[in-house]
């Protein structure tokens, strides 16, 4: 599927598929990664999101018809197209306790007991499928059905920032202090979300995240440098399945 | 240095710092904010002098009492909340020369909702990801990420050049409320909703909600009812996007929308539309008409072409 329709006057919208899937998803980044190469004049900016891209554009340098055929021509060269490699990026997260209320709940309600879920939640790679919702929000795939949890039935008001949840079967990092529903296990010092940062969001759509366990100590530690502004995450290449 | 240039003496309704918003980080979710009438921000902008995305004062229907702390050039453009200086009234769409000490306030609100003071130089505030635009809800950009309160100093970047003092030709000014259709290009999610039901979209008419902020306007009419469902995976919005809820009520997603959404987008209002839809107050009433891509890029290219014309007039190129 490649389908191209307009997106009111500044905007175009390219449909890749119709489902949540990693065949999909990774048309999505070829074609992300073709405007980021292609430097399309008029082309400002875009958003990929789980089976399509949308463009928005200045109409007075380019029109409609002159960047739908431009876009039209890259169909055929997403096939061949070499990927940059894709990175796993290491989250560091302290489970259950105070940071994270939930993680009884979730074991629980799974017949696991918390450790368990602590290492089916640190073992698989999470491919960022897209970002939204808040800044630097990412929507992450791969989570195992066995820490699956419904959602809280009443959402808490306040969920601190870091807090790594699980809604349904979805897992996902709070970038920002946002009221929420989901079940929250555990919490990671590192900022998804610094505007003032050189780099102010960490994640891109494409990459993964894993999981890494931390105690106490280290998570403090972790804290510490990322308030000085000296933590790095640490980054490794993507292998694979 | 203290090169403030003006002392925000009552804050007014929601007055925040805005420039043309935070392009460029959408992909990462970043809300992208900005004037939510643009093209009176811009033109405010070019008649002082500044560049098109210079940083101005935005006033909400009430709006703020400022003192000027040094002589400058400042113009007002938007909606018509009766500005007035020292107490007299002042024309708008024109710049003009204020000193030191006087004050500018604003009276009833009279046609619209939005005003922007531009003050030549451009309000300096720090560059938060590009942009000095306010973003209440992540605590960014403007001051302190927040709205502008009594005691609030504003700093002014230098001016270089004298600056020549200009209006907005009568004909060029926007209407804004009047009963003029809003123009929209369907899509798109146009096969969620029957062609019956898009026809009612089209002829209804819709009211302003009080739910209406700096992120959306729920309208409330003749409900839009789907084909099967209202969720679609997520996906993005773009500025002026309308989507419908299960409820079937259309809300207009603005400056401060979020970047994607999981709703059907039934349409998308046309670039040159957005600020009069924005310009409207609660219980006002809105009707929309579609018209094509061409058309409506038409129109862009005219109002490109006014605000480039300015441009070259203020010798900003």
């Amino acid at each position: 599927m490649f389908q191209i329709e307009p997106f009111g006057d500044c905007g175009i919208r390219v449909q890749l598929g119709n489902s949540i899937s990693r065949e999909i998803n990774a048309k999505v980044r070829s074609l992300s990664w073709f405007l980021e190469k292609e430097n399309i004049r008029g082309v400002l900016e875009w958003i990929p999101t789980y089976a399509a891209v949308s463009i928005y554009y200045e109409p007075y340098v380019i029109t409609f018809e002159e960047l739908k055929k431009q876009v039209e021509s890259l169909e055929e060269r997403l096939e061949k197209i070499t990927l940059p490699p894709a990175y796993v990026i290491k989250i560091p997260v302290i489970y259950g306790g105070d940071a994270g209320p939930d993680l009884e709940h979730v074991a629980t309600h799974n017949g696991l007991n918390m450790d368990e879920v602590i290492h089916i939640h640190t073992s698989s790679d999470y491919l960022i499928y897209m970002m939204g919702f808040t800044p630097g929000f990412p929507y992450l795939g791969g989570m195992s059905e066995k820490v699956a949890t419904p959602r809280l039935k009443e959402p808490r008001l306040k969920i601190p920032v870091g807090s790594v949840g699980i809604a349904g079967s979805q897992t996902g990092v709070y970038p920002m202090e946002t009221p929420g529903g989901w079940q929250i296990i555990g919490r990671t010092p590192v900022k998804l979300y610094e505007p003032m940062r050189n780099k102010p969001i960490l994640l891109k759509a494409g990459n993964y995240i894993r999981f890494v366990q931390v105690t106490e100590s280290e998570y403090k530690e972790i804290e510490r440098q990322v308030e000085d502004n000296s933590y790095e995450v640490e980054t490794v290449l993507y292998e694979g399945e | 240095m203290n090169n403030a240039v003006i002392k925000v003496e009552k804050s007014g309704l929601s007055t925040s710092i805005q420039d043309l918003g935070r392009m460029g980080y959408q992909q990462y979710g970043m809300v992208v904010s900005g004037a939510m009438d643009p093209f009176a921000l811009q033109v405010g902008n070019l008649l002082v002098g500044n560049e098109r995305n210079a940083a101005g004062i935005e006033a909400v229907i009430m709006g703020p009492k400022l003192v000027f702390l040094k002589d400058t050039v400042i113009a007002i453009c938007g909606a018509d909340l009766s500005p007035q200086l020292d107490g007299k009234d002042i024309p708008m769409w024109k710049s003009f020369f204020v000193q030191k000490g006087q004050s500018l306030s604003f009276g009833q609100p009279k046609k619209g909702v939005y005003t922007y003071i531009a003050v030549a130089g451009g309000i300096d505030t720090p560059v938060v990801m590009g942009s000095r635009s306010t973003y209440v809800k992540a605590g960014i950009g403007g001051v302190n990420g927040r709205f502008l309160q009594k005691d609030d100093m504003l700093h002014s970047s230098d001016v270089k050049e004298k600056i020549r003092l200009r209006r907005l030709p009568d004909n060029l000014i926007p209407i804004y409320q009047s009963d003029q259709k809003i123009r929209v290009i369907l899509g798109p999610d146009r096969d969620a909703f029957s062609q019956r039901t898009v026809e009612t979209f089209l002829t209804g008419t819709y009211e302003i909600t009080k739910q209406t902020d700096r992120m959306g306007m729920r309208l409330n009419g003749p409900k839009i009812q789907h084909v099967s469902k209202a969720d679609i995976i997520s996906d993005s919005i773009f500025l002026g996007t309308i989507q419908v809820p299960a409820n079937g009520q259309p809300i207009i997603l603005l400056a401060d929308r979020q970047t994607t959404g999981g709703y059907t987008r039934i349409a998308t209002v046309i670039s040159v539309d957005v600020a009069r839809v924005a310009q409207n107050l609660p219980g006002g009433k809105l009707q929309f008409e579609e018209i094509s891509v061409q058309e409506a890029q038409a129109l862009h290219i005219k109002q490109e072409k006014i605000l480039r014309q300015l441009a070259v007039g203020a010798r900003i190129y």
